[in-house]
């Protein structure tokens, strides 16, 4: 049996899978199908720091081996996470990455700095989001704000700080470099990548938000890439993600450089995909006498 | 309540009921056991990575078997209405909060529009006699169920908007208004959005109590992600609540249209 831990920025995971924001809720929905002990991490739906509705509906629409969605971050805020989500999930054996956002770098800061008195285990800061109006991508699409955002929040916190980088971008790697530079402790990525559809029949975009994050098995390609780039221009850890639907694209994707993998819209094809993929990878590591999953990290051999 | 499981399940009979328009049944004996009128199932068409949420038109706990009836929509629903005798349906399910059920009531209406009529069979099954189903559909092509719903002993009114098939020509209003002025305990609709709408303020108008059953886009089906947004009136102001999870019902007068 391969030894499937790994440990980011000081944290040990007892497996590198963990379901990506927003995809998972604050794990309560997914208990029903597995102990969520047997997840490496769960990162939590992006929570801002007071409550928020999201966009209208529709607000999703299924695409070729993808999804579209402009969720827009409906959350109940900080207080009510911490007071009502958070002490369930500290008590499940595994890491708890509070997902945060917010509209300005103070409230982001804000945000982590409630979270400061908890005992979650890491902060993943979203500066990527591309389905709100104000901050989301808009912090994460600029090098100077990405920093800013970033050196606020590193401030309020003392906890691991992840940065969740948007791929709708020029260049992904000089934004993670930014972000390091601001103190983030690790990078994830990549966000959905903005996207849209319309009803010929209608002449209506299909999201009532007009357009969307585009997540899922299409998007793979793109993460494989921009975890790869990205592993090679900073030294602090990556976290990757972006259309892992199997055991296999989860390793792939450690190759590329990635220390750990979240997994979103596969959680919606098959509730079991994140236990499975953790099965999957077990599998590819025995079959292929590799010891720990570890050593596979940023192994790929470029021509 | 989280009784909801997912699994594969054998198909043990396909029937074409109409126009583009099926009716399997399942063998779930777990699922049966639990499900309640007004829930839907998440069913996942092979090769696509996005669940279709269909409502259950029939629960026998006794032989274990659940009843979906669906009409083809896109090309997930195309796959689905591929599966035949024997193939298996991969499910999560028994989802949602289904419809309220009133052991004292004496007349229950059942309001369903097209394909919002499967899920007002279970309702037939539980008021029997003490039910009357009004249906809408475009045209005769689409008719479907009626000979279900009147099995169950449900007094039934058939409304086409081209009068090619039922008692009425036109929509489901107008019935609704001339049974309601006799007296209804609760009113339950499914059906196309215009539909709902036109039959809350019917309901409002001539003071009956309706529940009503909506339709979203939805992605996890389970309440976690948060895409199946609708706008909802309570006590405390508006809120943003979820179909699958809040839902599919909700109280007509509570539902900001």
């Amino acid at each position: 049996m391969a030894d499937l831990s790994v440990n980011i920025c000081g944290v040990a995971f007892q497996n590198p899978i963990i379901p990506a924001s927003g995809v998972f809720g604050y794990g309560k929905e997914y208990a029903a199908f597995y102990p969520l002990s047997e997840l490496g991490g769960i990162a939590t739906k992006g929570t801002t720091g007071t409550p928020r509705t999201g966009n209208l509906a529709p607000r999703i629409a299924e695409t070729p081996a993808g999804m579209l969605n402009s969720v827009g971050l409906q959350n109940p805020g900080i207080d009510a996470f911490i007071e009502k989500e958070l002490p369930r999930l500290l008590r499940e054996d595994t890491v708890i990455l509070a997902n945060i956002a917010g509209s300005t770098p103070e409230e982001c800061a804000e945000v982590a700095a409630k979270l400061e008195q908890t005992a979650v285990h890491m902060i993943e800061l979203n500066i990527s989001c591309p389905n709100v109006k104000q901050g989301g991508a808009a912090f994460g699409t600029s090098c100077a704000m990405a920093e800013q955002v970033t050196a606020a929040v590193r401030k309020a916190t003392t906890k691991p700080l992840v940065v969740k980088l948007s791929p709708n971008v020029t260049s992904i790697t000089d934004i993670a470099k930014a972000v390091e530079a601001a103190g983030a402790d690790a990078v994830s990525l990549i966000n959905t990548l903005l996207g849209m559809r319309i009803d010929i029949r209608t002449k209506r975009p299909v999201l009532h938000n007009n357009v969307g994050g585009l997540s899922g098995p299409a998007i793979f390609p793109v993460a494989v890439r921009m975890v790869w780039q990205v592993a090679n221009a900073v030294k602090i850890p990556v976290i990757g993600m972006g259309g892992v639907t199997t055991g296999e694209n989860a390793i792939e994707l450690m190759m590329a450089g990635a220390s750990a993998v979240q997994v979103g819209m596969a959680c919606f094809t098959d509730p079991y995909a994140p236990v499975r993929i953790i099965r999957e990878m077990e599998d590819f590591l025995d079959k292929n006498h590799i010891p720990a999953v570890r050593d596979i990290i940023g192994t790929v051999q470029p021509w | 309540m989280t009784n909801y499981t997912q699994g594969a399940y054998p198909i043990l009979e396909k029937q074409a009921i109409a126009q583009d328009t099926y009716s399997f049944t399942l063998y779930c004996p777990a699922v049966a056991e639990h499900a309640k009128p007004g829930q839907f199932v998440h069913i996942l068409p092979k090769g696509f990575g996005l669940r279709r949420p269909i409502s259950i038109a029939g629960i026998d706990p006794e032989q274990g078997t659940l009843r979906l009836v669906f009409a083809v929509r896109g090309k997930g629903t195309d796959v689905l209405a591929g599966l035949n005798k024997g193939d298996f349906m991969d499910m999560i399910a028994p989802l949602g909060h289904g419809f309220t059920l009133y052991p004292e009531a004496s007349h229950a209406v059942l309001v369903g529009g097209g394909i919002g009529v499967p899920p007002m069979l279970p309702l037939a099954a539980y008021y029997g006699a003490k039910a009357t189903a009004i249906s809408g559909f475009r045209s005769f092509a689409q008719v479907i169920l009626q000979a279900d719903l009147e099995s169950c002993g449900a007094r039934t009114i058939c409304c086409t908007e081209d009068g090619t098939a039922g008692a009425v020509k036109g929509f489901v209003t107008a019935p609704l208004e001339e049974l309601l002025t006799e007296g209804a305990d609760i009113v339950y609709a499914c059906g196309p959005e215009p539909m709902l709408k036109a039959v809350a303020q019917v309901c409002r108008r001539m003071g009956a109590a309706c529940e009503v059953s909506l339709e979203e886009r939805m992605a996890c089906g389970i309440g976690a992600c948060l895409g199946c947004a609708t706008r909802i009136r309570k006590a405390d102001g508006e809120q943003f609540l979820h179909v699958c999870k809040d839902g599919p019902v909700f109280k007509a007068e509570e539902v900001i249209w």
